[in-house]
């Protein structure tokens, strides 16, 4: 019985052989890490200038904290967001067909989920690279007070998985590159602009926020803002199960989705 | 001894058209088995189901004595593919490709380590370690993915149409590394269109054609048991008349695109009737794998 279920779990779960192609990610990245950093950390380092700076000196305050502070920790949320979903949507999608080293990776004992876990972990890790950025260019402007700050670390990794899994299900689909231009519209963009990361949920029509609020984007905002502020963290544990679960429902409609996709 | 790969049925229908349907072979230990057939026979199918690339939908399959399916990891572990797309990592470089790969399998990093040089030389690419893959030719290439192959010891080498695009001279290579491998009693699969690769590198083959296996056998033994030892290939202006002109010749006569082929015991009663002809060119050639396909199917190999 036991082992029947251990069998069943072990066809939908990964082993050790993803930390491999995690490795073949970090390997190929390596190599470019200084280029691949600046594109990581220009991006949010130019919105914490221009709208912390100034957008912060017209709007002083939301919820009794510094702009720039407030919008720090909304930054932080973001990238793990964009990081993660471009590393999948376009580093996963050209692996997959253009370089075909998902096949490559098919033909040895790697299962589809093994590999799914590595591009998940990896994406992940970008995600926590941008994260550690972020982190260390907020202390140096000191829009980071809390000295408990670094907690956010974890939770931006997390943060890494869940978008990275919802960005294979696109990956899974998607016929074309032209095709993430939807995912982008209809799920990324709309989460960057409403889930908490430049103003407070709170001030949307009760309609909208009670949407917003679901949003894996919105879920990470709630952890992440007080963690770097100081605040108390309300409700970590709802917060946490629904990234878990966004995470873990994604992944799993991922793995089924690549092996219709590659086992033809 | 259990058969290596043993095939019983084999179906794979794909909407609209059956691209296996229904065929039994079986590989021993330690020969080269050849899948010969035009392009869209279903020979990179088959190749597929026994890697595990794609699932039945009919028949069964062994691999050394095991069913084999996707996702089937303990058997993954056995077999080394080399596939007819590039799918070389094309960010890392020549031994990064071998490392990476082997990591795939489990391996440490000083195991392939140890290996490498000998891999790099069995692939003539000993100098080329640090290159980006990129920069290789396609026989390169080639040879780098079936070196890549190696890198587990695998007991099976299934390989799908090795040679095709590859000039002469690199085919030949490629060939003469394939013949070193046969040596060291590696089991190999492949797949190819060229009766020459066939002929010159399989102990056994199976003729495939939409799907159904026309004969197998060695290749000495299918041209035997199908076609006439000797050839005549006659081409030329007047060659519409040459089969109502020869009609009492012996043998028999096939005509495909401009040519006229004469299939005979005795091709010099053929030859001497077109001696005076100026007007046509006559080869004699004896007979290969083509004229077998062409006799079975009655249209040429050539996709």
């Amino acid at each position: 019985m036991i082992n029947n279920i251990g069998k069943l779990l072990g066809r939908y779960l990964p082993k050790k052989g993803f930390v491999q192609v995690w490795r073949r990610h970090f390997l190929v990245w390596s190599k470019s890490a200084v280029t691949s950093l600046m594109g990581t950390l220009g991006e949010p380092f130019l919105y914490l200038l221009g709208m912390g700076y100034g957008l912060g000196r017209f709007v002083g305050e939301i919820e009794n904290v510094d702009y720039l502070v407030y919008l720090t920790s909304g930054i932080l949320a973001a990238s793990s967001m964009n990081t993660a979903t471009f590393e999948a949507l376009y580093g996963g999608f050209t692996r997959m067909t253009r370089q075909n080293t998902f096949n490559a990776m098919l033909a040895t004992p790697l299962r589809v989920v093994d590999v799914v876990a590595g591009e998940v972990a990896w994406g992940a890790t970008k995600a926590l690279i941008s994260g550690i950025a972020i982190y260390l260019v907020g202390n140096i402007l000191g829009s980071i007070p809390s000295p408990g700050a670094f907690l956010v670390l974890p939770v931006v990794f997390l943060s890494g998985v869940v978008f990275t899994s919802m960005a294979l299900v696109v990956v899974a689909i998607a016929p074309n590159y032209d095709f993430f231009l939807y995912y982008f519209t209809l799920f990324t963009t709309p989460m960057f602009l409403f889930c908490g990361v430049f103003y407070p949920v709170d001030s949307l029509p009760q309609a909208v926020q009670l949407v917003a609020n679901m949003l894996p984007l919105a879920h990470v905002v709630a952890i992440i803002r007080p963690l770097t502020i100081g605040l108390p963290l309300d409700d970590l544990f709802f917060h946490l199960s629904a990234l878990c679960a966004y995470a873990a429902l994604t992944f799993f409609i991922a793995v089924q989705l690549l092996k219709k996709r590659l086992i033809v | 001894m259990t058969a290596v790969v043993l095939a019983e049925g084999l179906k794979k229908e794909y909407p609209g058209h059956k691209a296996v349907d229904g065929i039994d072979f079986e590989i021993r230990q330690g020969e080269c088995f050849g899948i010969l057939g035009p392009n869209g026979a279903g020979k990179s199918t088959t190749l597929r189901m026994v890697i595990g690339l794609t699932d039945l939908d009919g028949g069964s399959l062994e691999l050394f004595g095991q069913p084999m399916y996707p996702e089937h990891p303990t058997l993954a572990k056995k077999i080394g593919v080399v596939p007819q797309e590039d799918n070389l990592d094309p960010d890392l470089s020549v031994g990064e490709n071998l490392l990476v790969y082997g990591r795939y399998f489990g391996l440490a990093d000083r195991e392939v380590k140890a290996k490498m040089d000998e891999l790099l030389l069995f692939a003539q690419l000993e100098d080329r370690k640090d290159a980006m893959v990129r920069e290789l030719s396609g026989g390169m290439m080639r040879r780098l993915m079936i070196a890549r192959s190696l890198v587990a010891s695998p007991d099976l080498i299934v390989l799908d149409e090795p040679t095709t695009g590859l000039d002469p001279q690199a085919r030949h290579l490629i060939w003469q590394r394939l013949r070193a491998l046969r040596e060291k009693g590696v089991t190999l699969l492949l797949t190819t269109h060229y009766m020459e690769e066939a002929a010159q590198l399989c102990d056994r083959l199976l003729i495939l054609n939409r799907g159904q296996i026309l004969d197998q056998g060695s290749p000495t033994a299918l041209i035997s048991r199908h076609v006439e030892p000797e050839v005549v290939e006659v081409r030329g202006d007047g060659e519409l008349e040459i089969l109502q002109e020869s009609s009492h010749l012996p043998g028999r006569v096939e005509r495909v695109g401009d040519t006229t082929f004469f299939y005979s015991n005795d091709a010099h009663v053929i030859l001497d009737f077109f001696r005076d002809r100026h007007d046509l060119t006559c080869l004699l050639r004896p007979a290969n794998l083509e004229d077998v396909f062409l006799k079975l199917t009655g249209r040429e190999l050539k996709d």
